[in-house]
Formats: C-alpha cells, structure tokens, sequence
C-alpha cells in the first residue's frame, strides 16, 4: 500500500452503512474503492447526483460526470439534480460527510484549501459550502510539502471556513482538532509519536489512547 | 407554437458587452454551438457568468481563447490556465463565488428575491465587502441576486412549445439560468413534438424560452 492508498484506506473506516458522502477530486476519490458495496453508501457529486458510481468501461455518456469533469457511471437507486438543489443538500444537513484534500490545517482544526495568492488561484468551487455544512468533515492528505509543514500552528493561506474539520487523515497519523487543540489519536503502522511531532508545526496532544491504524 | 432560429439568427440577436449566463459544468450541459457562432461572429465584452470556464478548446473556454470576455463570475477556474493567465495578466477580471451561493445567487435573481442568507464563506477572503447579519446567534452573509441579459441553456429535450427536459449532470444551472435572463436561449439534444415531455417531465417550462436554436440549419 502507498501512503495514497494507506489515507484512502483509513478514511474508508470512517464511513457509516447507508450514509450519504461527498468525495473530493484527486485523494479523496480513492476512498470509494475501500467502501463494501453492502454498505449501501450513496455518494453525491455536487455537479447533481446522488448515486455516482464507476464507468464500465466504453460506457460514457456526455451528460453524466463527477465535480471534476470525468465520466462517471451510475448505480441502481441514483437520482440526478440541478446545482441550487445539490447545495441545498449540503447546506441544508443532509450530507453525512465530505472527504477534501488540504493545503494547510491549522491547531484549531481550520482548513486552507483554495488559493495560494499570487501563485494558485483554481477558485473554492464548492469546497466553502461543503467544509461548513457537511456534517463530518475529514480531511485527507500527505502529512508534509515535500517536507514542508501543513499542519501549522496558524494558517498563512486563506481559510475554506471557520468551521473545524472532525478529522486528519494522513499517511503518518490520525489527528482529532479539539478545543484544546490537535490530538494525536493514532499513528500508522511502523511510525512513532516523535516521528509525527517532528513533521508536524503545531504542538500535538498525545492521546492517551493513541493506538495504532485499522487498516483492514 | 415557438419557431425556431438558426445559429447564426439567434447569435445576431446578442448584442457584444452583453450580461451573459451560460449552462454546464466542466462542458457538460453547456451549448457548444451557442459558444461556436459568439466566437464566428467575435462577440466581444462579454461579462459571463458560469460555474467554471472549462478547459481551453471546450465550452467557455473557447470564449475564453478568443479574447471575448471582459469579466467573469464562476466558482472555479483552475481547470482553465488561459482564464489564470488572462486575470494574472489584467485582461480580464474574475469574481470568485463559492458554488452554492453563485447558485443562490442566480435563484435568487429568477425568483424575484431580494438576496439569499448563507453561512458559506463567512470570516473568509471571499466574505470581503459583503454584508453579514446575525439570525439566532448565527452569522450568515447576505448575498445579492444576479440577473443577466441572456442566458445560454443546454436541455437534453426541447418540444414545440419550448418546455425543457435536461438530463442527469447536464442539468447543473441550466435551469436556475433559464428564469435569470431577460432572453433565453435553447439548444437541445433533441427537438420533440409537444406532447413528447409530459408535463411532470418538464423541467423548464416552456414560456421562459425565447429562441429554440435549430443546430441543424445553417444561416
């Protein structure tokens, strides 16, 4: 397993039978392959539907496909709608959960992951909307930069939302942000406490039950 | 009974500088043959609002490499390198909203709302210059109605009588876009007889549209 494969993994654990989930692109996506399919999960893509589901192959049609533009197929039991609706979804509650990848967490557990000023402005798309109203927000994403921190003390990008996220995963950890600040909750197989402390800027809390991932 | 318009008739009649809407996501649910003719006929000062600019080559995007728009209002332009050069380089200037509240926005614009509450975006950079009002202890932003002179839709049907069934994720904002813009126009996948979209079926109804495009005559 590479560390993608590791973070999708542990996410996948996170997901309750029958609930409905957002996927982000890129990371994120990966997820969905880890879900049994008799857990009756439905994911939403917010382009406008519930029920996405994987493209056989040679069966793409031009008016079905995810929030980053590829071809997507549909399962049994979807249901399509138009953008004001998709976001009432989200807004409104009735999402379950949203999986994002990260630029930069900070130790109250906001999330920067929509522009770099000056350098990378690809715009928020639905990450605002999602990150303050999905009702679990977990975050997915290689621990470090190319060795630079992402989980900072204070956030220098610009954040999605003041909303804290419930959950890190990354290929080193899993992080809970707190009122008390980020606690260390669990760490990948092989990877010791000091290890993540020393990639990580902001001050961890060490659970006192910190154990080690379910990755199975 | 609606007659319909060529490409070229229909384009004619969208004046350059115009306020304009158009339907799809990433190109999907976005009149292509709309988009083509605005390029043939170089209708330029475009301000757009959409979702995204697609890539370049396809949907917006071809609005985008040819110079025709002035400024634009969507959710995401990261999949368009053209449109970051254009803003980076002060050829054109980009509003960025989160999806939902553009959304909202154009809802609100086609319902006869004077603004719509959300909690997206509150505290944030994209909060800057709006209003916020607290209901219950709870910070929302006020976000204002957008309208357009024309908007550009995309159904999967279109019948005689103009009534619009879209299809899977090809419907997006095609339909909050259809009751925003003074004059709407329609490209469909298929031409019906009226009667062919039973009226539970019909997403847009009919008396929003002013041109049903025929794709399939020339001038």
């Amino acid at each position: 397993m590479n560390a993608k494969q590791l973070i999708a993994r542990r996410v996948a654990n996170e997901i309750q039978p029958g609930s409905l989930v957002n996927l982000g692109i890129g990371l994120p996506t990966m997820v969905a392959q880890y879900v049994p399919p008799d857990f009756d999960v439905f994911f939403q893509s917010e382009n406008g539907i519930i029920g996405s589901g994987g493209l056989p192959d040679g069966m793409d049609n031009p008016s079905l496909s995810d929030a980053g533009g590829g071809m997507i197929g549909a399962l049994p039991g979807a249901a399509a709608f138009d953008s004001s609706f998709s976001f009432g979804l989200i807004r409104g509650g009735h999402l379950d959960m949203t999986v994002l990848g990260g630029l930069q967490v900070d130790s109250q557990g906001r999330l920067a992951n929509w522009i770099i000023p000056g350098k990378m402005v690809p715009g928020m798309g639905g990450a605002m909307d999602l990150v303050t109203s999905a009702r679990k927000v977990i975050v997915a994403m290689i621990h470090t930069a190319k060795g630079t921190a992402k989980i900072v003390e204070k956030l220098n990008l610009p954040m999605t939302s003041s909303r804290r996220v419930d959950l890190i995963v990354t290929e080193l950890a899993v992080i809970q942000p707190s009122e008390q600040g980020l606690i260390l909750a669990e760490l990948a197989p092989d990877v010791d406490v000091a290890q993540v402390q020393d990639q990580t800027e902001a001050d961890l809390i060490v659970s006192e039950t910190v154990s080690t991932m379910v990755l199975e | 009974m609606k007659k319909t318009t060529s490409v070229t008739h229909a384009v004619d009649n969208i004046p350059k500088g115009a306020i304009i809407m158009i339907g799809g996501f990433m190109g999907v649910g976005t009149p292509e043959h709309l988009i083509d003719e605005l390029v043939r006929q170089k209708k330029g000062d475009l301000t757009l609002i959409a979702n995204d600019t697609a890539r370049p080559g396809i949907g917006i995007g071809k609005l985008i490499d040819a110079h025709l728009v002035k400024s634009v209002t969507a959710s995401h332009i990261g999949t368009n390198p053209e449109t970051q050069r254009q803003m980076i380089a002060e050829e054109l200037t980009v509003e960025l909203v989160p999806q939902g509240t553009l959304a909202e926005q154009i809802r609100c614009g086609g319902f006869g709302l004077g603004g719509v509450l959300t909690p997206t975006a509150v505290g944030t950079l994209a909060a800057e210059g709006k209003r916020s009002i607290e209901i219950d202890g709870k910070e929302f932003l006020l976000e204002l109605p957008l309208k357009a002179d024309i908007a550009l839709i995309k159904a999967q049907q279109c019948d005689y009588y103009g009534n619009l069934q879209y299809r899977l994720t090809a419907q997006n904002f095609n339909p909050v876009m259809a009751m925003a813009a003074a004059t709407v126009f329609v490209e469909a996948e298929e031409l019906v007889p009226a009667g062919c979209i039973a009226p539970d079926d019909v997403h847009t109804p009919g008396t929003l549209v002013d041109y049903i495009v025929n794709t399939k005559v020339a001038a």
